[in-house]
């Protein structure tokens, strides 16, 4: 028993498991940060988001396939990302946000079941492969460690979306509107917000998000199936839940959170065990749920029921 | 007085349950299978409907109910000298333990009921969101851990060698003790005092409801119901632990939301038409002679066509197909629409 403990405590301070750690938790922070923007404004928990992520890695496939260069594969993925993203708060999120936040979740749950199955219409189950973006998923040696390109890309590219979000919510007349509208939604409408262009701005950096997560994921995971980046929004959004989705910060930390919690047990687990991962994290989600509700990193009282 | 109001509302889904039954026995073998799985789906949807709708709380979670139950009706009733080719690894009480269909269904509802209780005496101490996402995650242990222990069960495979015992009569029966059990349940004081908790939290914790407990109760019955109606399907068709995951939970709560999350009835006319459409068009995926035209749909239409049915019932009539309500002879009267209310998140 001890030894396992000991294994396991030396696979977790291990180098090279903590960068690919902290570059899997960069991509969920970037990932929660789009669910996190649209809740804000709409108080809509977007199950479809995985989805955009999908569509754009599909959008990579083709243009591979196609054999475009690799930015004019990048332009596509981001057309069709933000396309997308701008059809679905036209068509659903749109006509439903009056709706209750029981409706909506389910609405969007939906909505992620439909563009699967047009996608698995579309590509079939076996998906197609992005060969064009390979390169990136080199490793290159620092030091004793294996570093894998889109590791340090990954880590590099959110930090600088994060930086220029927080830049454009604190320091912009738009940035400065969507945090009024995801404090209080009909104050800031009473004081001359207007809902439309806040929610729109809204989703379009999500959808930017969105694209910049599918390019980033698809280096890493070349062949694109219906089901890519399912599981990923899945932990996501448990992560954003525990981290705290009042506030856009405590989501965003809660994303890397989950991210790189996940990295290290990955890492971590005897090779025997590792098919429990999904197992322990969400029995983890489950567990600090239960002792912060309102989310680990949230301030106050958060959510609780108004009695 | 009010019961003999209220048995219109156990009567109409009981009728078109049994309507269902009647309508597949007069169909060749081939297409009760049609049947049989409706019925089997209106079992799921009544479960899921027996929390969600009188709570107001949506749970993504009831399918891990019914994977236990499959598992646990599964395990116990392959042959047991079958068990060591198929299940080589099986823990050694699941191993020597063989019983009959009925033995079983009444199993796979205890242990659907009894992992109910447990994952709810932590779960519904959460609300909103949180409790979202904590039943999603019950989903997600649940799946993983049948999936990749083959002490339990086939692991990765599928169940192999249980009797299909799951014909249109024991569909049909199933489904109406499922409703009949819903039923109850919504018209004892607990039922009541859930909807109360739903509609109003304020008011119903002054007068004394512990939403808490009220819930819990509602989340184990739902589990026993929805544990019953894995035992159905196990003895219906090779189920795996890939059957019993993402594609049921959708398809489950698609079949709640468009029929009307909020009433019985609306539980019971979700299910039976969505799957009527369904069935329609897996035909059509096969090849389909229709007014003397072929209609040949490609693979995967289906989840397409229901998913965006979902999409527009909500966008369109977010209360469902029954407007939440349950069936009624005096329909011609006005009534209130029936408001699902979630609490503030």
């Amino acid at each position: 028993m001890t030894t396992v403990v000991a294994s396991f405590v030396r696979d977790v301070v291990d180098p090279q498991v903590q960068i690919d750690a902290i570059g899997l938790g960069a991509v969920y922070a970037l990932m929660a940060v789009g669910i996190g923007l649209v809740f804000g404004v709409l108080r809509l928990v977007n199950f479809a988001y995985g989805q955009l992520i999908m569509a754009g890695a599909f959008a990579l496939a083709l243009a591979s396939e196609w054999d475009w260069p690799v930015w004019a594969g990048i332009v596509l993925c981001f057309a069709v990302v933000l396309a997308l993203s701008v059809a679905l708060e036209w068509l659903v999120f749109r006509p439903l946000r009056l709706q209750s936040p029981a409706v909506m979740l389910v609405a969007t749950f939906a909505v992620a079941f439909l563009l699967q199955s047009i996608a698995l219409l579309w590509f079939g189950p076996l998906g197609k492969p992005a060969a064009s973006l390979v390169t990136l998923n080199r490793p290159v040696t620092i030091g004793s460690l294996d570093v894998r390109k889109v590791t340090i890309v990954a880590i590099v590219v959110a930090a600088i979306c994060l930086v220029a979000l927080v830049l454009l919510l604190e320091r912009t007349s738009i940035g400065l509107h969507m945090r009024a509208a995801s404090m209080d939604f009909t104050t800031a409408r009473l004081l001359g917000v207007r809902a439309n262009r806040v929610i729109a701005s809204a989703v379009l950096i999500s959808g930017v998000l969105a694209a910049i997560v599918a390019v980033m994921l698809t280096i890493q995971f070349p062949l694109v199936t219906p089901g890519f980046a399912l599981q990923d929004t899945i932990i996501v959004l448990a992560g954003v839940v525990v981290g705290g989705m009042n506030r856009l910060f405590s989501a965003t930390l809660g994303g890397f959170a989950i991210g790189y919690v996940s990295g290290l047990l990955g890492g971590a687990l005897p090779t025997d065990q590792s098919q429990y991962l999904p197992s322990l994290l969400f029995g983890l989600v489950i567990l600090v749920l239960l002792v912060r509700p309102a989310g680990v990193f949230a301030r106050g009282g958060g959510p609780v029921e108004r009695v | 007085m009010n019961a003999l109001r209220a048995w219109p509302q156990l009567a109409a889904p009981t009728v078109l349950i049994v309507a269902a039954g009647l309508l597949g026995s007069l169909t060749d073998r081939a297409s009760q299978i049609y049947f049989i799985s409706a019925l089997v789906s209106v079992a799921f949807v009544v479960a899921l409907y027996v929390f969600v709708g009188n709570s107001g709380v949506v749970s993504f979670g009831h399918i891990s109910f019914v994977a236990v139950g499959a598992w646990a009706a599964g395990v116990l009733s392959v042959p047991a000298e079958e068990k060591p080719a198929t299940m080589p690894n099986l823990a050694g009480f699941l191993r020597d333990t063989t019983v009959g269909n009925v033995p079983s269904l009444a199993i796979a509802a205890a242990v659907g009921g009894v992992f109910a209780l447990v994952a709810g005496l932590a779960l519904m101490r959460l609300s909103g969101l949180a409790a979202g996402i904590a039943t999603f995650a019950v989903l997600e242990i649940t799946n993983n851990v049948l999936r990749y222990t083959d002490k339990l069960g086939p692991g990765l495979n599928v169940f192999s060698s249980v009797p299909e015992t799951t014909g249109l009569l024991q569909a049909t029966v199933g489904a109406v003790l499922v409703v009949t059990a819903a039923f109850v349940y919504q018209r004892s004081r607990f039922g009541r005092q859930l909807r109360a908790a739903r509609d109003d939290p304020a008011a119903a914790r002054a007068v004394g409801i512990s939403v808490y407990r009220q819930r819990l109760v509602a989340f184990a019955i739902s589990g026993v119901l929805a544990g019953f109606g894995g035992g159905l399907y196990v003895h219906l068709l090779p189920t795996g632990a890939d059957s019993l995951y993402l594609d049921l939970t959708f398809i489950t709560l698609a079949m709640l939301v468009i029929g009307g999350m909020t009433s019985l009835w609306g539980a019971v006319v979700g299910a039976l038409a969505v799957s009527g459409l369904d069935s329609l068009l897996a035909e059509a995926e096969n090849g389909l002679d229709l007014a003397g035209r072929t209609i040949d749909l490609p693979a995967g239409t289906r989840i397409v066509v229901v998913g965006f049915l979902m999409g527009l019932v909500l966008v369109v009539r977010p209360s469902g197909l029954t407007g939440g309500r349950e069936f009624s002879l005096g329909r011609l009267r006005p009534q209130r629409p029936a408001v699902v209310q979630e609490e503030s998140s």
